[in-house]
C-alpha cells in the first residue's frame, strides 16, 4: 500500500495539499501517482502570479510512459513554482511528499479545502480503484 | 517495408472481436450533417497511361522560359547526383516510417539534417521539418502563444514585408484559435521595418515576426527589431531564407539573446520548382522552448548494449499520447524533400552554400543596376538587399511582362496586387543559374519593348480622314 501521510489533503486526481501556517497551500502529486506514472523525465511548473481555478491543469508531469496534467485542487494564485524540478524531475518520484513538490498556492476561497478528501478518504480511494 | 492491406477477412474478424457490424458503424458518433456525402468535384481516376500524356502535355506548355521570379521560391542549381541518390530504394519514402525505429538509416539521415539547420540558424534544436514554409510560420506564430510564459496575450505582430501567401496561410490556421494578428507597415524608403516607427508601449504580445531576408528582398535590423520585442516580453519567430543564412547573422545570434524561434522554406536547398511543390518547412527553437515545438525531432541515443542509435525523441508532446493536448495536429514531416536537402547540403558544404549565396547576391545587384539603367526603370528602396529587389516602371508593368512572356522570358513578379502603393513595381531575382548573358539579354529586352513603345506613345493611332 502506498503512503498516504495523515496531515495531508488528497483529491480525486492524486494531487496532495498541505496547508502552511500562514494560510497558503503547497500542492504536489501523491505517491501513487508518481508510481503509476513512472520514471519523470520532464516537469512543468506554473509562474509565480497566475491565477488558476479549482480543477485548472496548472502544471504538466512528463514520465517515460505518459504526459499528464497536474490539476490545482483549489482556486488562487501561484505564489510559486518548484523550478528545481526542471533539472531534476526524479525529486518526484525519490521525495513526492517533499521536495517534489509542485506549486504553492494562495487560496481565494480556504472554504474549498472542505471539499477535499483526507488521508482515510483517500486511501479508501486507492483501495477501491485496486479492484 | 511494404504496405500490405487488410483482407476482408481479417476486418471482418477484427470486427467481431469488437463487436462492430461494419466499419461504418465506428464513425456513428460523427453526426449525419457532417459528413460529406461525396467527393463530386474530384474528376474519375485516370489510368497511367492517360495520366502520364496529361503531365506532359502541361509541362510542355510551361515551355523553358528564362526565369526571374523568386517571390518565395527559387530556381537553384541542383546537382544530379542529390536526386539519383534521394530516389534510392532505401531513402525513397515521403514518410518516418511506422515504427520509425527499424528504420536506422532514416532516422540518421533525418538527425544529420536536423544538426545541419540547427547549425545554419544558429539555433539549438531543430524538428524534422514541417509541410512547407507558410506552415511552418503558421506553426511558429502559434508555439510562440503557447512558449511565452511572460505574456499571455494572443497578439502576433506580423510585418506587411512578410510574404503575402504566408500571412494568409497564418490567418487560415491560427484565426479559428482567437489569436490576433496585427500587421506593422513598412517604411516607403527603405522598404524594411524602421525599428523608430515602433511604438515605445505596444501593450501586451506574444511574438514579433521577422522576416530577412523580407519579401522585397531587403534585410531588416533584425538586431533592433529582436531587443525591441524581448524588452516588451514578446518572442521573436525569424522567417529566413536558408540560402541567405550561408552570409548573413543566423537567427540564433540576433540582438542581446537571439531569436526565439526560426523556420522557413527549405525549397531553396535543392528541391525543384515544380510548379509550387511538394516543398517543405523548417523549423528550429532555443533548448527552452523544445517542448512547445510541434513535429518530429529525432535524437541520439545508446542502445542497451551501449551502441549508438536513432531515436524518435520528445513523444510525450505529441497526439499518440496526449491526444487532444497535443502540442499541435502536426505528427509527422516531409521525409523525402529533407532527404533531398540534406544530400544537397551534404555536397554543397558550408562552402559552396556560401558560393551560392554571393553569386546570388552578386547577379541580383547585376541585374538591378543593367535595369536601373533604362530611363522608366529606377530601383525602389534603397536598403542593402540579398538576391531580390524591386523595380518601378514609369509605364504599365503589365504590357511588359506580357512583352516579355512572348519572348520566353518571366520577368519578376508583379507586386501591385498585394501591394496597391506598389503599383508597376516588379520583384526580381537573379540566382547563381542565371549568368551575365541571360542578364543583357533580359536588359536588352527591357529596352526594345520600352524603345517601341516610346515611338507609339498612344496605342491606338487617331484614323485621320
Amino acid at each position: 500500500m502506498s503512503n498516504v501521510p495523515a496531515d495531508l489533503k488528497y483529491t480525486k486526481s492524486h494531487e496532495w495539499v498541505k496547508v502552511l501556517d500562514d494560510g497558503t497551500v503547497v500542492v504536489g502529486i501523491t505517491e501513487h501517482a508518481q508510481d503509476l506514472l513512472g520514471d519523470m523525465v520532464f516537469v512543468e511548473v506554473p509562474e509565480a502570479g497566475r491565477s488558476v481555478a479549482a480543477q485548472d491543469a496548472c502544471a504538466v508531469v512528463e514520465s517515460v510512459k505518459a504526459a499528464s496534467d497536474v490539476y490545482s485542487p483549489l482556486s488562487g494564485e501561484v505564489v510559486e513554482g518548484n523550478e528545481a524540478l526542471a533539472d531534476t524531475p526524479e525529486t518526484v518520484n525519490n521525495d513526492p511528499y517533499g521536495d517534489g513538490w509542485i506549486m504553492k498556492l494562495r487560496p481565494g476561497d480556504a472554504g474549498e479545502l472542505d471539499g477535499l478528501m483526507d488521508a482515510a478518504a483517500y486511501t479508501a480511494l486507492l483501495e477501491s480503484e485496486e479492484h | 517495408m511494404p504496405f500490405i492491406p487488410h483482407t476482408e477477412a481479417e476486418v471482418r474478424d477484427m470486427l467481431a472481436a469488437i463487436g462492430a457490424d461494419s466499419i461504418d458503424q465506428l464513425f456513428d458518433e460523427i453526426p449525419a450533417e457532417l459528413r460529406v456525402k461525396g467527393l463530386t468535384a474530384v474528376p474519375e481516376s485516370m489510368s497511367e497511361m492517360e495520366i502520364g500524356r496529361l503531365m506532359t502535355e502541361r509541362a510542355a506548355a510551361d515551355g523553358h522560359p528564362l526565369n526571374f521570379i523568386g517571390a518565395g521560391a527559387y530556381e537553384h542549381h541542383i546537382p544530379a547526383a542529390v536526386w539519383e541518390l534521394t530516389t534510392r530504394g532505401e531513402f525513397y519514402t515521403a514518410y518516418t516510417p511506422y515504427q520509425a525505429e527499424a528504420s536506422q538509416g532514416t532516422l540518421q539521415l533525418l538527425y544529420e539534417y536536423q544538426t545541419m539547420m540547427a547549425g545554419l540558424n544558429g539555433m539549438d534544436v531543430s524538428n524534422a521539418s514541417l509541410y512547407d514554409g507558410a506552415s511552418a510560420l503558421a506553426e511558429a506564430v502559434l508555439m510562440a502563444v503557447r512558449a511565452n510564459r511572460k505574456s499571455k496575450s494572443k497578439r502576433i505582430l506580423m510585418p506587411r514585408t512578410v510574404h503575402p501567401s504566408y500571412r494568409k496561410v497564418v490567418r487560415s490556421i491560427v484565426a479559428s484559435q482567437g489569436l490576433v494578428l496585427e500587421e506593422l507597415d513598412y517604411d516607403r524608403a527603405g522598404g524594411h521595418i524602421d525599428p523608430a516607427s515602433l511604438p515605445s508601449d505596444p501593450g501586451d504580445f506574444a511574438a514579433l515576426v521577422v522576416p530577412q531576408p523580407n519579401f522585397f528582398g531587403v534585410l531588416e535590423e533584425v538586431d533592433a527589431l529582436t531587443d525591441w520585442a524581448h524588452a516588451h516580453g514578446a518572442l521573436v519567430i525569424a522567417v529566413v531564407n536558408p540560402i541567405a543564412l550561408a552570409l548573413l547573422t543566423p537567427p540564433g545570434e540576433w540582438g542581446e539573446s537571439g531569436a526565439d524561434i526560426s523556420c522557413g522554406e527549405g525549397q531553396p536547398l535543392g528541391i525543384p520548382m515544380s510548379s509550387g511543390g511538394p516543398y517543405y518547412g523548417f523549423m528550429c527553437c532555443r533548448q527552452e522552448h523544445v517542448r512547445q515545438m510541434p513535429g518530429r525531432i529525432i535524437g541520439r541515443t545508446v542502445d542497451l548494449e551501449g551502441k549508438p542509435g536513432f531515436t524518435l525523441t520528445l513523444q510525450a508532446r505529441e497526439q499518440h499520447i496526449r491526444r487532444s493536448k497535443a502540442t499541435s495536429n502536426i505528427c509527422t514531416n516531409q521525409g523525402l524533400m529533407v532527404t533531398a536537402s540534406t544530400i544537397h547540403m551534404a555536397l554543397l558544404g558550408a562552402e559552396g552554400l556560401e558560393r551560392v549565396a554571393a553569386a546570388s547576391y552578386a547577379n541580383t545587384a547585376s541585374l538591378v543596376e543593367r535595369l536601373s539603367a533604362i530611363a522608366e526603370v529606377e530601383p525602389v528602396f534603397n536598403r542593402p538587399r540579398f538576391h531580390e529587389a524591386v523595380l518601378r516602371f514609369d509605364a504599365p508593368l503589365n504590357e511588359i511582362t506580357r512583352a516579355l512572356e512572348a519572348r520566353s522570358l518571366l520577368g519578376g513578379y508583379a507586386l501591385g496586387e498585394d501591394y496597391p502603393e506598389l503599383e508597376n513595381c516588379l520583384l526580381v531575382c537573379a540566382t547563381e543559374t542565371k549568368t551575365d548573358a541571360d542578364i543583357d539579354a533580359y536588359a536588352g529586352l527591357v529596352e526594345q519593348i520600352l524603345a517601341k513603345r516610346r515611338e507609339t506613345p498612344c496605342p491606338v493611332a487617331p484614323k485621320m480622314r
